[in-house]
């Protein structure tokens, strides 16, 4: 299979940091649910939720290519439009001082003690502490799967790059969740979001344009262009917002 | 039935969380297939147009967040 790079490369590190931000998420709650209530059911409920990832990666993926091109690039570069001005928004007015962080570390905190406050279960299966870890990692990993799906789906073989992007992401992530063993608060986790907002917007104004049978000048090579333009667009952006409200302006340190 | 509204409102959440900007989005790639099919002569501005008009609707979806904070 031919690997075209100036698409692999980008699908992989959007892939990659994607799915690492989520991840970094999911491992806060998971390493509250083990600590408080027991490592055994916390890596269990994660376990399942990984494996029914892993089947809806295996089943999307694949469909997906049965479907003409232009029609998945047009739908999918729509919704991967939707998802990364999403985030890219959300990047700028955190970097602006609109809205506040996310603190893993406060997150591990409230979780920690909600999880405290329900009944333990001693010796037997602990329900709670299962369906905590499934469901973060299943909301978490249902974004990493949309993400791999949609960048491996705009182009031949690029499902596989975009996998292995994430795959990277949750080694990592799980790696350094063994090591350090607390929640990872010091990753500049809005920097990464706004750099993933800036390439999956730019992946999907490029395949939307090629399902509506645009032109683009350079081809491919308009991809950088359109990752370089969103780039400018979101620092005109924060310091817009930041103009805007000047009273609200917070130093950004450390993400 | 609980759970498939939980599971439509996350899944939805996923793409919309300002429903203005989603709304602004989906109507801009509504716009540019129509006025784009119609006038062949803006061939080699068509990717140009698509991305500006994104480009304006986030600035401005951002600028009047910031706005609206500063009211409060």
């Amino acid at each position: 299979m031919r690997v075209d790079w100036l698409h692999a490369g980008p699908t992989m590190l959007a892939a990659f940091l994607a799915s690492f931000v989520e991840f970094v998420e999911a491992l806060t709650v998971v390493l509250a649910v083990g600590t408080v209530r027991g490592w055994r059911d916390a890596l269990a409920g994660s376990g399942a939720a990984l494996v029914a990832l892993l089947v809806v990666i295996a089943v999307l993926g694949p469909a997906l290519t049965l479907i003409p091109l232009e029609s998945v690039q047009l739908v999918v570069g729509g919704l991967l439009l939707l998802f990364g001005m999403r985030w890219l928004r959300k990047a700028i007015l955190r970097a602006a001082g609109i809205i506040a962080l996310h603190d893993e570390a406060k997150a591990f905190a409230k979780e920690s003690a909600e999880l405290r406050g329900l009944h333990i279960v001693h010796g037997g299966w602990d329900k709670v502490a299962f369906a905590a870890s499934f469901k973060i990692t299943m909301l978490e990993g249902i974004e990493v799967v949309f993400i791999v799906v949609a960048m491996g789906a705009g182009g031949a073989g690029l499902l596989l790059p975009a996998s292995l992007g994430a795959l990277a992401a949750l080694a990592l992530v799980v790696a350094l969740g063994v090591l350090v063993h607390r929640p990872l608060a010091t990753i500049p986790e809005n920097r990464l979001k706004f750099v993933v907002g800036v390439l999956l917007s730019a992946f999907g104004t490029f395949w939307v344009g090629e399902g509506l049978g645009i032109e683009w000048p350079g081809e491919d090579w308009s991809i950088l262009g359109l990752i370089a333009g969103f780039l400018g667009v979101a620092w005109i952006a924060v310091a817009l917002c930041r103009r805007a409200t000047p009273s609200k302006t917070m130093t950004i340190s450390g993400s | 039935m609980a759970w498939v509204k939980t599971t439509f409102s996350e899944l939805v959440s996923l793409f919309v969380e300002d429903g203005s900007l989603a709304v602004a989005i989906l109507a801009w790639l509504g716009l540019t297939a129509v006025v784009l099919a119609r006038f062949e002569s803006l061939s080699p501005w068509r990717g140009m147009v698509l991305f500006v008009g994104l480009a304006a609707i986030l600035v401005e979806n951002t600028w009047r967040r910031a706005r609206a904070d500063r009211g409060k």
